[in-house]
């Protein structure tokens, strides 16, 4: 396209100013907002969990009261949940790659991107004004008649905080799905996207179809607070369990929409870093599709003791199972990936393989606990809480500081340290299974979850888990601190620092405003390692970047 | 063709055509999300009447009829304007374009100050859910009470979604106005219309639902 402006013009460099970086319609910049935004309720979080962890070094309840418990936790879930761990990777990875992934300038609805960031804040600092004004005591699943009927605390707010959240992601969902449809540069058919975008394909149908069912959930649940609307209370002919039904029909697909994204992220990172075609590369690709339709049809297993049927209660066992085929299929596919490939170690990668075995793990406990009679026996105990953190967050966290660091070069224009990268994949990887390990043996022998103290059998399990959870938090923080450094040390990285394939990695690092100064022309599949065909990064494997 | 035009292609879109394309996928996607959001209230009051269709047959009798089909006949007049005024835009008549929305925006406020008068009539007779709620048939008591909160979460969700669509039709108007919709660009008349039908078949479904079915069940008789 146009030739405007010199090689150093960049979308960083183009506009200065406060106002150009609040009224951007760049996709690239909202990404780095979203960046900003997620990073402060991820630490937020990440500091609930802190105290978490510290009331749970000791068995008798001594650093908080009971009731400080009951928020810390439900806070930790809310924060971690709704404002770090389902917008995290589409918002930030996803608006800055997707549009250039397929080779256009922006995504379909620029203003309206925008809008769904505004809209994330909004949400995130009505929560935060809950949260300043006592939290709540609900748990994260806000579970009437006690949000309803009975607790004290700021459900309104918190209610009202991630109900406005969730127009953000059916809205990003909603741009994204157009942007693929409509927006592909020429000769960028469906099987040539790379599978970074077909995950997010995936991430966004489960976004415009499940997330309006949470927002009229919560809405009913905030009418019913405020206003005494009786449609989940069994005094006035409501049931309570219906609430489960409709919350779970989203929550469910959630952790989907959670995890998608970050499988998207770690099929691009396991062909980068094996030079290789991701093995079955249309079998990856429907497996996405796969998981997101599944996804709705499995909300019952998380009610096997809400009085459901006992029919209704092994078809969610079994459909539960189904979606272990599609994950498989994944596993399987980026293990041949592997096979006789040219593998390296960088950052992006130790977290790839990383997620792998933290993913395998997690799924292989969703079996134990789709199958009916484990599940009652660890219902509600840590071996659920430990299940549910090594998939959601093991898995997306995983992805997305692998993500971070693979394309932080094309982000930023410059290099990370990669020791102190490899350093932070390390501590993340033995810090999580420190920290969650021990729970699924705590779980199996009974500790319930949401206690704030516990008998002094369980404590030297517990202890091994508020260490791990240090170095997990280590980890985290290393990362804040070399990032940020890289900024203005970091060497600069040119256009494509990994010999990596894929639109993204023909442009400057950091891109021009409208991605490309030639419209790009796809005339290869993706990941074409073998070099048959004739684009940028065709050249066999050039030098790394370090 | 004239500056108009070439003004309202975006800069990220190659052609008008890759824009109407775009923005017409994102209005059906958004329609989805919609029937999605109403989708729960619907199944909610599927499970309810399944479970006590006494309560909800006794709720509807005090429902008023009348009412709710003069609200029916407005709507389905306002759709009518509303497909007349993206006709009127697809064939370049600003005249007749700008006299049928304002039609449309008049019979959505119609239906509002209709509907207020529903609604004030229901707190006079204690028919709100809350401490004041009474219900006069003592055989169904309190049980009415999930029948008229479905209808007061249903009828406000959808009077909600009136309100937005006359805040939205006044920006659209507007643009009429101004001379910016012709055959060669109609695209955002032609997607708030999609939403505006969409908002009255909803209503075309709470009216049977909530106000004519009930009327005949007979408790089994």
């Amino acid at each position: 396209m146009s030739r405007t402006g010199t090689a150093e013009t960049n979308y960083l460099n183009a506009q200065h100013g406060l106002k150009s970086w609040l009224l951007t319609l760049d996709h690239k910049r909202i990404g780095l907002l979203y960046l900003m935004g997620v990073s402060f309720f991820f630490l937020l979080g990440g500091i609930f969990a802190l105290l978490i962890r510290l009331e749970l070094l000791t068995p008798q309840g001594d650093l908080v009261q009971p009731d400080t418990y009951n928020r810390l936790f439900s806070m930790h879930g809310i924060m971690m949940v709704f404002f770090f761990l389902i917008p995290a990777i589409p918002g930030v990875l996803g608006n800055f790659l997707i549009p250039i992934m397929i080779g256009t300038r922006d995504v379909a609805f620029p203003r309206l991107n925008l809008a769904s960031w505004y809209i994330f804040m909004a949400g995130g600092s009505i929560t935060l004004l809950g949260v300043l004004a006592g939290g709540v005591d609900t748990g994260w699943t806000f579970y009437p008649p006690y949000s309803s009927l009975y607790s004290a605390t700021n459900v309104l707010t918190v209610g009202i905080g991630v109900f406005v959240n969730g127009f953000s992601s059916i809205l990003t969902g909603l741009n994204f799905m157009v942007t693929i449809h409509r927006m592909r540069a020429p000769g960028m058919t469906w099987f040539r996207l790379p599978l970074f975008v077909w995950g997010h394909y995936a991430t966004s149908f489960i976004n415009v179809l499940g997330t309006p069912v949470i927002a009229i959930t919560l809405l009913l649940l905030v009418l019913e607070r405020a206003f005494h609307l009786g449609i989940f209370d069994a005094t006035k002919g409501g049931d309570p369990v219906l609430f489960q039904h409709l919350f779970w029909f989203y929550s469910h697909p959630a952790v989907y929409i959670m995890i998608l994204p970050s499988m998207a992220v770690i099929s691009e990172l396991i062909a980068a870093f094996t030079r290789k075609r991701v093995f079955g590369y249309h079998f990856v690709a429907f497996s996405s599709i796969g998981i997101a339709v599944l996804g709705f049809l499995v909300w019952g297993h998380h009610m096997f003791v809400s009085g459901q049927s006992v029919y209704a209660g092994t078809a969610f066992s079994l459909l539960t199972m189904l979606v272990a085929i599609p994950s498989a299929i994944k596993v399987f596919n980026w293990s041949f990936t592997l096979y006789q490939g040219s593998v390296s170690f960088d950052t992006p990668m130790l977290y790839a393989l990383g997620f792998i075995g933290l993913f395998m793990i997690g799924g292989l406990t969703g079996v134990f606990l789709g199958t009916l009679g484990f599940d009652i026996h660890v219902h509600d105990t840590y071996f659920v809480v430990a299940h549910f953190h090594y998939v959601m967050v093991g898995g997306t966290i995983m992805g997305y500081l692998g993500g971070l660091h693979y394309w932080w070069p094309k982000i930023t224009g410059r290099i990370y340290p990669e020791f102190w990268g490899r350093m932070s994949a390390m501590l993340v990887f033995v810090g999580f299974n420190l920290t969650f390990f021990p729970q699924f043996l705590l779980g199996y022998m009974g500790m319930p979850r949401r206690y704030h103290a516990y008998p002094e059998e369980w404590q030297v399990l517990n202890v091994l888990s508020t260490a791990g959870a240090s170095v997990l938090g280590l980890g985290f923080l290393l990362p804040l601190g070399y990032l940020l450094w890289s900024l203005k040390y970091g060497k600069l990285a040119g256009k494509n620092p990994w010999g990596a394939k894929g639109l993204e990695w023909t442009t400057d690092s950091p891109p021009p405003t409208e991605n490309f100064r030639d419209a790009p022309v796809v005339s290869e599949e993706a990941y074409d390692y073998a070099g048959a065909g004739h684009g940028d990064g065709g050249a066999p494997a050039p030098a790394r970047a370090h | 063709m004239s500056h108009g035009h070439s003004s309202a292609l975006a800069h990220h879109f190659d052609s008008l055509e890759q824009q109407r394309e775009a923005s017409t996928l994102g209005m059906w996607l958004f329609l989805v999300q919609e029937v999605m959001f109403f989708g729960g209230l619907f199944m909610t009051y599927m499970l309810y009447r399944w479970r006590d269709p006494e309560a909800f047959a006794a709720g509807s009798h005090d429902l008023n009829i009348t009412l709710g089909l003069l609200n029916t006949v407005v709507l389905i007049a306002s759709s009518l304007t509303m497909a007349m005024a993206v006709h009127s835009a697809q064939t370049s008549r600003r005249r007749p374009l700008i006299g049928y929305l304002t039609a449309t925006g008049v019979l959505g406020l119609a239906f509002l100050v209709v509907k207020y008068f529903e609604y004030s009539a229901k707190w006079e007779h204690h028919l709100v859910p809350g401490p004041l709620f009474h219900f006069s048939e003592p055989a169904i008591g309190g049980r009415a009470e999930v029948f008229f909160s479905l209808y007061f979460a249903m009828t406000g969700m959808h009077a909600l979604h009136m309100v937005i669509g006359i805040a939205l039709l006044a920006w659209i108007l507007r643009g009429a106005v101004r001379g910016r919709f012709d055959a060669s660009y109609y695209n955002p008349v032609e997607n708030f219309g999609l939403y505006w039908h969409f908002v009255d078949i909803v209503w075309i479904f709470l009216f049977p639902m909530l106000y004519l079915i009930g009327r005949h069940y007979h408790g089994g008789a």
